[in-house]
């Protein structure tokens, strides 16, 4: 009888212990952020600030370069390069992956090509894309293509493979028709690994937009990182660097937004 | 009327099976795993398309999947990114058919009406095969094909749901159905007639009448009298040499 009545005095104090638990790992992570900026900046201020710097001096430099208004230009170039190439990239590889996943055909012709240009590290295509293109915007836009575009291609084309063949089965059988079966079956079940790829996009979007500034026609934030570099202006480097960074993480935090929303029944795993 | 026949030869899984499944009746198939009983039942479905011989309903041939038929899935074949409502919608959905009422009253039939907005992934086994069963029984089949609807529950579940089907089935017995099963004792319990397969290459071995009336439950069928002799005459023929089909 004892350990009858014992069961529902002990979950308190565990599900207690568990919110306490939760309360000091976010703590631990405020600690880790407050250790490494305290010791970049102890550390920073005892450096040759020709060759490294510190967080405040890179606030000071990001409210000067934010005041000048020669920050909101450069970022206004470089998010527009990343949003076309992303955009492009989407589309692009939405599709010819749909088709390299359904299609036998189109999978034996694309899918060495397509795994062999994954792999391949864009970066050395870029003067050659220069010849081909010029220097201008378009010329930055098929470089993040490039470096974006495969990523959703593969992984939309093995999301489209994965579907559970046993779905398709209950389809027919229930006499879908092939727009149904695309809609009802292939797509949803495909989603999730579209989402992917784009969140893998946008981090490899972000390094094309970053080459494809200093190695076309400068511009942007990578311009800002070339121009401040090359003049020591070390706090002026970090402060693109630090949005870029920021970029990313807010970028990555939206997609995740956005699958949620997309794919309301993958966050409802287990009970 | 309904009357499914079917043949099949010159394939290792199924060899000349063929048997008929008279109009309202429930036809047990029960036969040990690998004797190609799913195969059977996805012929029937017209998902396969037989090597040899030919599946009919009604005297027409069945070339493709039928709207005049259902299928429940042993692994329930819900679609985890519709809701409940929408899984079990979604065979009349196909048909052009839009009767929420209708839905909606195979979700209380079913229990299912608190987790009409749940995703699949949030019910328990039990649950989703009851999505799966009012989903066939939602376009009013002429034929109920079920395989092994209840073979990954638990024990306890099972039985829940065998005589769920049992009440379905006792209640409104306008439908047809082949129900595929391993289970000696669940095909007892369901079936009008059993049919019992043998495996390598699946054939039939014998077809038995169960001579149980209904309304029947589980401890009704087990303490019937001819429940044992029942039990072991599929046993002995399942086991046995392949009898001469005839």
């Amino acid at each position: 009888m004892s350990t009858v009545s014992a069961v529902p005095t002990a979950a308190a104090p565990r599900a207690r212990r568990r919110g306490r638990r939760r309360g000091s790992l976010i703590g631990l992570r405020v600690l880790s952020v407050a250790v490494i900026l305290l010791g970049w900046e102890w550390y920073g201020r005892h450096t040759n600030p020709l060759l490294f710097t510190y967080p405040t001096a890179i606030a000071q430099a990001g409210v000067r370069l934010a005041g000048s208004g020669a920050l909101w230009k450069a970022l206004g170039q470089s998010v527009s390069v990343l949003g076309w190439g992303l955009l492009i990239s989407v589309v692009a590889g939405v599709a010819l992956g749909l088709a390299i996943g359904r299609s036998r055909v189109a999978e034996a012709l694309l899918e060495v090509p397509m795994d062999a240009l994954y792999a391949m590290p864009m970066v050395a295509l870029v003067p050659v894309i220069v010849l081909w293109v010029g220097f201008g915007p378009v010329a930055k836009v098929v470089v993040v293509v490039l470096f974006s575009v495969f990523a959703i291609l593969i992984n939309t084309a093995r999301g489209v493979k994965q579907v559970d063949p046993e779905l398709i089965e209950v389809a027919r059988s229930y006499l879908a028709h092939e727009v149904g079966l695309w809609k009802d079956v292939v797509l949803p079940s495909a989603l999730p690994y579209v989402v992917t790829g784009v969140r893998l996009a946008v981090g490899r979007a972000l390094v094309g937009v970053v080459i494809a500034e200093f190695y076309t026609s400068i511009s942007g934030l990578g311009y800002l990182i070339v121009t401040y570099a090359n003049t020591f202006q070390t706090a002026m480097v970090f402060v693109p660097v630090v949005i870029l960074m920021a970029l990313g993480v807010t970028l990555t935090w939206l997609l995740q937004l956005v699958e949620t929303r997309l794919t309301p029944w993958q966050a409802t795993e287990g009970r | 009327m309904d009357r499914v026949g079917h043949d099949f030869g010159h394939r290792p899984v199924l060899e000349n099976v063929g048997f008929e499944v008279a109009p309202h009746e429930l036809l047990c198939v029960v036969g040990p795993s690998g004797c190609g009983k799913t195969t059977l039942l996805r012929i029937m479905a017209g998902l396969l398309e037989p090597a040899t011989g030919a599946v009919r309903v009604d005297g027409d041939l069945v070339t493709g999947p039928s709207p005049r038929s259902a299928m429940v899935f042993q692994h329930f074949g819900l679609f985890p990114w519709k809701s409940v409502r929408a899984n079990i919608a979604y065979g009349l959905a196909n048909r052009g058919r839009r009767e929420p009422e209708r839905v909606e009253s195979l979700l209380r039939t079913m229990g299912l009406q608190d987790v009409a907005d749940r995703y699949p992934r949030q019910l328990s086994g039990g649950m989703r095969q009851r999505v799966g069963l009012a989903r066939a029984l939602a376009v009013e089949p002429e034929v109920l094909l079920m395989d092994e609807p209840f073979g990954s529950l638990d024990a306890i579940t099972r039985e829940q749901l065998q005589e769920e089907l049992l009440r379905i089935w006792e209640r409104d017995a306008r439908v047809t159905g082949v129900f595929i099963t391993h289970d000696i004792d669940e095909a007892i319990l369901l079936g009008d007639r059993i049919v019992a397969l043998q495996a390598n290459p699946g054939r039939v071995a014998r077809e038995i009448e169960v001579p149980i009336p209904r309304p029947r439950t589980t401890p009704s069928v087990r303490a019937h009298p001819a429940y044992p002799e029942l039990r072991g005459e599929i046993w002995r023929s399942l086991r046995a040499a392949p009898e001469p089909v005839g």
